[in-house]
C-alpha cells in the first residue's frame, strides 16, 4: 500500500484518501458477500451499537410519540366540532337502541364463552415490546423493538399487534431486534381462506399500502366462487415462517384472473401499521423437518 | 481526535432523531433523511476524505438496524460522501444555494440507488409512481429540514476549524 508522509514535523504515516475509499469500498463488497451468503447481521457489532442506541432510541421515541399526538390533535380539531354536532343527535337515538341491545347482550355472553372466541391465540407463549424506532428510509417496513435476545427473542418468530399478524423478527441485538412487517415490498408468504381453507400467496407492497391501505394477493384457487368480499384470511399451514392461524385481514376486492383459473385481489389488514406502539412476540418458531 | 468525535457524535445523534422523533413526524408517510444532509455538509466542508470516514460511518448505523445486507448502505453513503468531497473547492460558507443543491441532488441519488439496488432488480418498474411519491416528497421534507440542520453543522464545523487552528499556532 502506498503510504506518504504527512506535511510538518510529526512522522506520522498517513494513508492517501484514495488508499482509504478503495479499501473501504472493499470492506463494503465483501461485508454484502459475508451477510448474504452467510445470512448474517451484525452480530457483535449490532450488540455493541444496542449499547449506544438503545436508551436514547427508548426515551426519544417518547418524545416522538407525544409530537404524533399532538400533530394528530390539530388535525383533528376542526373535523372534530364539526362532527359533534352530528354525533350529538345520533346519541340520543343510540340510547334507545342501546336498551334493546343489552337485552340480547346477556345471551350473546354466554354462546362467546361456549365458543371460547375470547381467547384466539391461547397455546402460544407471548411477550409484549415496544416499538423504539422506524426504518431510516421511506421504502421498507421494518422496525426495531426494545426485546432482544437476552429476553429470548430469535430470527423467525412471529410478532402480532391485537390480534392480527404484523410480521416477523428477521435481526436480532443483544436488547433490540429488528421486525420486518408483512406490509414491506419485499415479503411475502402464503396465507388461507378461512372459510374455504384455500391457499393464496399474500405479498407486502409499498405502493397498494400507501395509495389504499391494502395489500394484495395473488393464486388463490377458488372455483366454487365461495370467497367473497370480507373473508377472513390468516396464515396458512403450508407457510414455512408463519404460524398457522393467525388472522391477517379482510379480503376487500377480488376478481379472477385472465387466465381463468386463479383469483387475485386486495386484503386490508388487520393492524393499524401507522400507528404500531406496542407488540407481542410470540415465543415459539415453525418448526418444521 | 477531537473532529473525529464530534463527527461521529453528530451522526448518532442525527440517525437517533431521524429513526425516532422524525419517524413520528411524517408527512404523507414520508420523513426526512438527516444522514444525508450530515453526510453531503461534512463531505463538501471538509473534502473527501471526511466525507468517505461520515459517510461511512451512517450507513453502517443503517445497515446494522434496518438493511437487508450489512454493507449496502454504508457503500451508498460512503460514495455520496466522496462525491460531495468533489466539490470541497466550490463551498463558501455564507452561500446557501450551493449546499441545498448539493444536499438536493444527494438525497434524490440514494433513492435512486435504493430503487435500482431493491426495487428494479425485483422487476418493480413503477419507477414514475416512487418517484412521484417517495422520492420527491422525501427530497422536499429533507431540504426544508436541512436548512436549520445545515446552518447548526455549519456552525459546529467552524467551531471545530478555530479550535484545531488555535491548538496548531500553541505548538506549531
Amino acid at each position: 500500500m502506498k503510504i506518504r508522509k504527512r506535511s510538518g514535523k510529526k512522522n506520522k504515516l498517513h494513508f492517501s484518501t484514495k488508499n482509504i475509499f478503495f479499501t473501504l469500498i472493499g470492506v463494503c463488497f465483501i461485508a454484502m458477500f459475508v451477510s448474504l451468503t452467510f445470512n448474517i447481521s451484525g452480530g457483535p457489532l449490532k450488540d455493541t451499537a444496542d449499547y449506544v442506541f438503545g436508551p436514547m432510541q427508548r426515551g426519544l421515541n417518547r418524545i416522538g410519540q407525544v409530537l404524533t399526538n399532538r400533530k394528530d390533535e390539530l388535525k383533528n380539531l376542526s373535523k372534530v366540532i364539526a362532527e359533534n354536532e352530528s354525533l350529538q343527535k345520533k346519541v340520543d337515538e343510540l340510547t334507545t337502541e342501546n336498551s334493546t341491545l343489552k337485552l340480547k347482550q346477556y345471551e350473546l355472553e354466554n354462546l362467546q364463552k361456549l365458543y371460547e372466541l375470547d381467547q384466539k391465540y391461547p397455546s402460544y407463549k407471548k411477550t409484549g415490546a415496544r416499538v423504539i424506532a422506524k426504518d431510516a428510509g421511506n421504502w421498507f417496513d421494518t422496525f426495531v423493538i426494545d426485546k432482544g435476545k437476552k429476553d429470548g427473542i430469535e430470527v423467525d418468530m412471529n410478532v402480532i399487534a391485537g390480534s392480527g399478524l404484523v410480521g416477523r423478527v428477521t435481526a436480532v441485538g443483544r436488547h433490540s431486534a429488528t421486525v420486518t412487517s408483512i406490509i414491506n415490498d419485499t415479503s411475502n408468504f402464503s396465507g388461507m381462506m378461512i372459510s374455504t381453507s384455500d391457499y393464496c400467496i399474500i405479498r407486502g407492497s409499498l405502493k397498494s399500502m400507501t395509495q389504499d391501505q391494502v395489500i394484495p394477493f395473488d393464486t388463490l384457487k377458488d372455483a366454487k366462487d365461495k370467497v367473497t368480499e370480507g373473508e377472513q384470511v390468516v396464515t396458512s399451514n403450508i407457510s414455512d415462517k408463519y404460524l398457522e392461524g393467525i388472522l391477517v385481514g379482510y379480503v376487500t376486492t377480488i376478481g379472477t384472473d385472465s387466465n381463468n383459473l386463479t383469483k387475485s385481489g386486495t386484503i386490508t389488514p388487520v393492524v393499524d401499521f401507522e400507528h404500531l406502539e406496542e407488540v407481542l412476540v410470540i415465543m415459539e418458531k415453525k418448526e418444521y423437518n | 481526535m477531537v473532529r473525529k468525535l464530534v463527527e461521529i457524535g453528530l451522526c448518532i445523534v442525527c440517525f437517533i432523531l431521524q429513526i425516532t422523533m422524525f419517524k413520528a413526524l411524517e408527512i404523507a408517510s414520508v420523513s426526512p433523511n438527516l444522514l444525508v444532509v450530515l453526510v453531503a455538509a461534512l463531505g463538501f466542508m471538509n473534502g473527501k476524505r471526511e466525507g468517505i470516514f461520515i459517510g461511512f460511518l451512517s450507513g453502517l448505523f443503517v445497515d446494522l438496524y434496518f438493511s437487508p445486507v450489512l454493507g449496502l448502505y454504508s457503500l451508498l453513503y460512503m460514495l455520496l460522501g466522496y462525491f460531495n468531497g468533489c466539490f470541497r473547492k466550490e463551498f463558501f460558507p455564507d452561500d446557501i444555494k450551493l449546499p441545498m443543491i448539493m444536499i438536493a441532488i444527494s438525497d434524490f441519488l440514494l433513492n435512486i440507488f435504493v430503487y435500482i439496488l431493491l426495487f428494479l432488480f425485483r422487476g418493480d418498474l413503477q419507477f414514475g409512481y416512487y418517484a412521484a411519491n417517495i422520492m420527491v416528497p422525501e427530497l422536499v421534507y429533507t431540504l426544508v429540514v436541512s436548512i436549520l440542520l445545515y446552518l447548526i453543522i455549519l456552525k459546529i464545523n467552524q467551531r471545530i476549524e478555530s479550535y484545531e487552528k488555535r491548538r496548531a499556532s500553541k505548538f506549531g
